[in-house]
């Protein structure tokens, strides 16, 4: 029933966000955002890499964008309304808009499309994301290094892959600190709900754990966590204002850098279709200050961070044992292939609970 | 212990939005007035609840801001039927899309700040008597208010005359109406309660559980008070079992994820619903059978036509 509500606001909302006024010769630029721009998450940082787009190239393209759109048929509906209104290139930002990205995308040849950690493409239809995982190996050592209890608090929104092997790179990093390391890890079963994301914090503090980490998108966890005074990693963007003595460090996802080189790409003409999935290498999102830890934990983190940059340090290098205490099957040579990790759903040994659905 | 009473003090907190919210509602709709806008009216009360509190500095000031924003909410709702005698159902529909619409609007200046939230009791010896010590006098204040509020509205309506009118408005307005009394303002009272509260559970979010505002944080909490309004057969007790059950296993099954019992994390999160639905089933299947909903409830009344 909600969701019916929360579609009808963004019809209403479409018809105000549209406001941009046309120009002539200028490349028009069009975005779809999933939540609102103030969510201080996964919108607010998209939202944040348009702004250094505008800024780099703000003279020669006009962007605009539709918030709150909801995933499924009325996303269809905003990316066609976005074409039709003349962007030659429409990045649309959340995995739901896979199939209504490539349906609209048929539908216009002559208009690029750029979808967000999806994996279906088309001639005019690219996809890109980020290798979080490789942020998420970083807290993991950091964690085992705090952890006092020795028992980590894991709140995860979905048991999709991105979370999975987020998951599993933080296991597998605290477990060459600490190779007793505990993990408690409870399902939001939702990206948003700050008051029950709140509550999960609790549970897991009550429970044992004193760093807790969070794959859901608002800073309830992290507020939490100060109140309580344990430690904290911020998701998606910098929540150190939320747990000034709480935050270790937050994998910032940084899309400027990649919207400002896709859109240069569209105005020289040399735009393709393409398959990005940038790590810490290629700037697709950055670490927060490591704060509130000692240097020498801070120096391992930042040690770390250079050798994942560098490509000398794997967070899924083989050989990974399953939680059946089976090998992986290693098919990217000395690491998981990309598709192993795009596509992850088993958790490693060392996790004792039961991912849902296996 | 520590970790029951803990639970005890998670499941107090998590259950009190959803009291207040739907102890308004049921007053609301035991005039004769279904409000479907309560999701509306709470957000409203959380992003005026938190800028009154960012701005003065006052958790109290802050409480009354979203009570004040939900009461004039609910006005609005009133004016068009209770005065235009519109739909209820589609008019409430309205106020919870304008609510959030609205509130996203008014909050985006504070979307980012933080306030220090609302302070526990801290009784000298009370507090620390172990086990129930915090969980009967240290928690926030808005957690004893709303049970005061609930046993004040089962007096109100089963012990005063004022109480037994507006059951009337609720049953049959036409007679009501007939007898003299006037159906329109008791409804428009009514009404008005229900957005203070509705308003003042959605201030209790930002104001003491997370103590920022971010857009659409009520995630549906008006939606689940609506319907513990309903599974409670309109009766204020009935409605205290439901909102604290629910709010129980809200916290139990993440508790339960946490010790990792193995149960689907789907499953489990679905699980307050079922429990509370059934629950509520089948005390109101055990006494009185059949329906218990006001009987003019959701019909329009316009006087002397």
């Amino acid at each position: 029933m909600r969701k019916t509500f929360v579609a009808a606001v963004a019809g209403l909302l479409l018809a105000g966000s549209i406001g941009a006024a046309s120009a002539a010769d200028k490349l028009k630029v069009g975005f779809i955002y999933l939540g609102p721009i103030g969510d201080l998450g996964w919108t607010y940082q998209h939202e944040q890499g348009r702004l250094a787009l505008v800024k780099e190239l703000g003279d020669q393209i006009e962007t605009t964008y539709l918030e709150k759109v909801p995933e499924g048929p009325d996303a269809e509906r905003s990316i066609e309304q976005l074409a039709r209104a003349g962007n030659k290139l429409i990045f649309t930002t959340s995995f739901g808009y896979m199939d209504p990205t490539l349906k609209v995308a048929k539908k216009y040849p002559n208009v690029h499309f750029e979808h967000a950690t999806g994996y279906k493409r088309a001639p005019n239809m690219s996809t890109y994301s980020a290798k979080w995982y490789q942020g998420r190996y970083i807290q993991g050592l950091i964690a085992a290094k705090m952890s006092k209890t020795g028992v980590l608090g894991y709140i995860g929104s979905f048991p999709i892959p991105e979370v999975v092997s987020g998951i599993n790179a933080t296991i597998l990093a605290a477990q060459t600190i600490n190779p007793n390391i505990k993990v408690k890890i409870i399902w939001a079963n939702t990206w948003f709900d700050p008051p029950k994301e709140a509550d999960a914090a609790k549970a897991l503090i009550d429970q044992g754990a004193d760093v807790i980490m969070q794959h859901t998108d608002s800073p309830a966890a992290m507020q939490i966590a100060a109140e309580r005074g344990k430690l904290a990693f911020g998701q998606d963007s910098e929540m150190i204002k939320f747990g000034p003595k709480a935050q270790l460090t937050s994998i910032l996802d940084t899309w400027g850098p990649y919207y400002i080189e896709r859109v240069k790409a569209e105005l020289a003409g040399t735009w393709k279709s393409e398959d990005t999935w940038g790590g810490l290498d290629s700037h697709m999102f950055a670490m927060a200050p490591y704060t509130n830890m000692p240097d020498d934990v801070k120096k391992m983190a930042e040690d770390a961070q250079a050798a994942i940059t560098a490509g000398k340090l794997h967070p899924f290098k083989c050989p990974v044992i399953g939680q059946d205490g089976k090998e992986v099957e290693c098919k990217g040579g000395t690491s998981l292939d990309p598709g192993q990790i795009l596509g992850m759903n088993f958790y490693v040994k060392g996790i004792d609970d039961k991912l849902p659905g296996k | 212990m520590e970790l029951v009473e803990a639970i005890i003090l998670a499941v107090l907190a998590a259950s009190t939005p959803l009291l207040i919210a739907a102890t308004g509602e049921l007053v609301t709709e035991r005039s004769g007035v279904l409000n479907l806008g309560v999701e509306g009216m709470m957000i409203m009360g959380a992003a005026c609840g938190f800028a009154g509190a960012w701005l003065t500095g006052s958790i109290v000031i802050g409480a009354l801001c979203g009570i004040v924003a939900g009461t004039l909410m609910s006005l609005i709702f009133a004016l068009m039927t209770l005065g235009l005698a519109v739909n209820q159902v589609a008019t409430g529909l309205a106020l919870t899309i304008l609510g959030v619409g609205l509130s996203g609007l008014i909050g985006a200046g504070f979307v980012g700040e933080r306030i220090t939230p609302a302070a526990h009791l801290d009784l000298p010896v009370l507090t620390r008597i172990p086990l129930i010590g915090r969980v009967l006098f240290g928690e926030d204040a808005f957690v004893y208010f709303s049970l005061a509020l609930i046993v004040a509205v089962w007096w109100f309506l089963y012990r005063t005359r004022a109480g037994l009118v507006l059951r009337a408005c609720g049953d049959n307005h036409v007679s009501a109406h007939a007898l003299g009394y006037p159906v329109l303002r008791i409804r428009t009272f009514a009404v008005m309660f229900g957005g203070a509260c509705a308003g003042l559970a959605g201030a209790y979010l930002p104001l003491a559980y997370t103590p920022f505002f971010i857009p659409g944080m009520t995630a549906g909490r008006g939606w689940i008070a609506l319907a513990l309004v309903v599974f409670s057969s309109w009766r204020p007790g009935r409605l205290v079992v439901g909102a604290y059950l629910f709010g129980a296993v809200t916290i139990l099954q993440l508790h339960a994820q946490g010790w990792g019992v193995g149960v689907p994390s789907q499953f489990m999160s679905a699980l307050p619903y079922l429990a509370t639905v059934i629950v509520l089933v089948l005390l109101s299947r055990a006494r009185t059978g059949g329906s218990t909903a006001p009987a003019a409830l959701g019909t329009v009344f316009v006087p002397d036509r």
